[in-house]
């Protein structure tokens, strides 16, 4: 019951098409490299020590200012995964602790390590599993909103039932007063958007449909990342993961920070970009 | 000429104030089973029961089921149950499931079971038919939607080789795992039950019937797309080295035979009012974008005619609904509701087998809002002038059943004498 894309790409038209290299400011560099029995498709810009940034179950068509003004410190790595954007998928890759260890595995490729790390939503979930895999891969890790865990109140929110454009806006508690909300959300996405949208969601769909986007092994895991500094930064309005898994999270690393932001749904580095940027330039100075 | 009978078995009730009829808004998936009156769908099942049996007394070659989930468009919702009922209470006529929907079953050993017994209590009469489902088929039963054309290819392989291997054996698959199957049961026809496939949306099924050269059923598509896509299963054959015919393809639609034209044309708009497929043409209902876009049920990049006129961006929604979504008068004039007497319907009949040359058919009727005086008027003018006017019809255009000619070889199967 699906429709094909009018604009899908000759070449492999279940990948996302190239993003238009003006998505990314001026020097930064996007590649595709062979790692690990995929091409990985890789954006590097910025200065300064290395910061992995693993992006959520939507994906992003470009930098967001959270990217920007976080390159003039860090040089940020932004991997699409497997499945995502460009990046081939690998199709043993079924579930997220596969696509955890096949990360692990890439990391080595790409000599990235220890590197510091923000994870958003499903990113988060993912960094959250490598970091319990193999806790020493890191220096410090940011879980900003992730998945990964039931929460104890409420459910996360079934992406699947509501088109993308209905589970990115309920991912902001106030997208109107948003600045970034309408490039993440354009009411008329161009259909390369719109393609990235729903190859994103395909594979999110092979991660998580079920356990719906946990896995409910993981907060035992978590104890492995006792030496790892870790943050947890949550929106008390998040309307995707319930804020009540917030605690799980915290309660599951020992000695980790939890910050909850007032006023803030699903995408504090976007909703809330200030304060996101202060406590990240912060926790990992 | 195979000619079968079939009704969604929709859930009836002008009471719920729901379902079209009284203009209020449903869209798919918002309808809670908090209305649903038990004793109501105990009389309904019973009818549609009953129908079945008055369509094999009026010569219907085929009695076909299908199945859906969580809707009150279909109530069919174990198929195999109404299945192992005419199984015993009817004698000759083909009980044809179109289908199972295999990608659903984590456990598809349950269907090597189920669909053996039905085929022995039959005596031989099970025509099995698999299906991929639509989105609400996934949701109800929490299956993947990505992997649903993988579950659905190796399901198929386990079922045929438990049907035709002698147990125990293992099955190490990708999506399905067995240490002993071995179970006590063993379909009643050899090698085993037809295997048939219908689809509306996907290239990749319709190829894959090709491949196996199973017979590949339309189901209410409309004419020119269905021709187009038969035309891909015939060239698909010529290249695997094989002949397809008429044998080897389908078509079901709307067909309503009433005494008056009058009556005819009233009761046949009841198809497109009460509780009929919501995401099929012209109801009332609201189709639920995201239920028809779930990610990866179907390949974005090859699927049929006939829904390729449906390209838009799928983010914010579109899909099937603007396609499909089309008025009562609209169908009768592109024959996908073919409504009138017999005098008037079997011209009508006639140019649609000539144009696109199935040679099984399946009249869709007794569906939307139409009652059991309904469905059993035309029931019966059907087994009076229809079914035997057509069979006449398909000698004359030459278009044999997969009962007649082997969709397999091409070869003609011998008849038992009359």
């Amino acid at each position: 019951m699906t429709a094909a894309s009018p604009t899908a790409p000759s070449t492999n038209p279940d990948t996302a098409p190239d993003t238009a290299p003006s998505l990314w400011p001026a020097g930064w560099v996007e590649e595709t490299l062979p790692v690990a029995g995929t091409g990985l498709q890789l954006v590097k810009g910025g200065s300064g020590e290395p910061l992995l940034i693993l992006h959520d179950e939507i994906a992003h068509p470009g930098a967001l200012r959270f990217h920007r003004e976080l390159a003039e410190h860090y040089t940020l790595y932004i991997p699409f995964h497997p499945g995502f954007g460009r990046t081939e998928r690998l199709d043993w890759v079924m579930n997220m602790r596969d696509l955890a260890g096949w990360y692990l595995m890439a990391l080595d490729e790409l000599d990235l390590g220890p590197v510091n790390v923000i994870g958003c939503s499903l990113g988060g979930w993912l960094a959250a599993e490598m970091a319990s895999m193999s806790p020493r891969q890191f220096k410090k890790l940011a879980l900003v909103a992730p998945m990964g865990i039931k929460p104890p109140e409420g459910y996360i929110y079934d992406m699947f039932l509501q088109v993308a454009r209905e589970f990115i806006t309920t991912a902001f508690l106030d997208p109107e007063s948003t600045p970034e909300f309408g490039e993440l959300c354009p009411e008329a996405p161009e259909p390369e958007h719109a393609l990235i949208w729903e190859v994103a969601r395909e594979e999110a769909c092979r991660l998580g449909w079920k356990p719906y986007m946990y896995y409910p092994g993981l907060p035992h895991l978590l104890e492995r990342l006792n030496k790892l500094p870790t943050m947890v930064v949550w929106g008390r309005e998040d309307g995707i993961v319930p804020v009540s898994a917030a605690q799980v999270y915290h309660e599951s690393i020992p000695g980790s920070r939890l910050e909850i932001l007032d006023n803030c749904g699903h995408l504090p580095q976007v909703e809330k970009a200030d304060e996101f940027i202060a406590l990240a330039r912060q926790f990992f100075a | 000429m195979f000619i079968g009978y079939f009704t969604e078995r929709p859930y009836q009730d002008p009471g719920s104030g729901y379902f079209g009829a009284t203009g209020k808004p449903i869209m798919d998936l918002t309808v809670s089973n908090e209305i649903y009156d038990p004793k109501l769908g105990s009389e309904l099942y019973n009818r549609y029961l009953d129908e079945k049996l008055y369509a094999e007394e009026m010569g219907f070659d085929g009695l076909m089921l299908n199945e859906h989930h969580g809707t009150p468009f279909c109530m069919g919702g174990a198929m195999n149950v109404e299945a192992s009922i005419l199984a015993r209470m009817t004698n000759r006529a083909k009980i044809v499931l179109l289908g199972n929907i295999l990608p659903i079953w984590d456990d598809p050993l349950w269907l090597v079971e189920q669909l053996s017994m039905i085929d022995m209590i039959s005596r031989g009469r099970l025509v099995s038919g698999w299906v991929r489902g639509t989105g609400r088929e996934s949701v109800a039963h929490n299956s993947p939607p990505p992997y649903n054309w993988e579950r659905f290819q190796e399901a198929h392989e386990f079922i045929v080789k438990a049907w035709t291997t002698p147990g125990p054996f293992r099955w190490e698959g990708k999506h399905f795992q067995y240490r002993h199957v071995n179970p006590w049961v063993r379909p009643y026809q050899e090698p085993h039950p037809p295997i048939w496939l219908p689809g509306v949306v996907s290239r990749d099924s319709l190829m894959w019937a090709a491949e196996k050269r199973i017979p590949y059923i339309m189901l209410a598509t409309e004419m020119e797309p269905t021709k187009q896509a038969f035309q891909l299963y015939h060239d698909t054959a010529a290249e695997l080295g094989y002949e397809s015919g008429s044998q080897n393809i389908g078509y079901l639609w709307k067909v309503h035979v009433d005494e008056t034209e009058e009556l005819a044309e009233q009761t046949a708009r009841k198809y497109v009012q009460g509780p009929s497929n919501p995401f099929l043409a012209g109801n009332e209902g609201t189709v639920n974008p995201a239920l028809v876009n779930l990610p990866g049920l179907t390949s974005r990049s090859r699927v049929l005619p006939t829904q390729s006129v449906a390209t838009r961006a799928r983010g914010g929604g579109g899909g099937v609904a603007g396609v499909l979504g089309r008025p009562y008068e609209q169908q009768i004039e592109d024959y996908t509701i073919i409504a009138g007497t017999p005098k008037t319907v079997l011209p009508k009949i006639r140019h649609v087998l000539e144009y696109i040359r199935p040679g099984s058919i399946f009249f869709w009727d007794g569906d939307g809002a139409m009652t059991h005086d309904d469905s059993m008027r035309s029931l019966r003018l059907m087994g009076e002038e229809i079914i035997p006017a057509v069979k006449e019809m398909a000698k004359e255009l030459e278009l044999p059943g997969p009962f007649e000619v082997d969709p397999a070889t091409g070869k003609d199967i011998p008849q038992a004498a009359d």
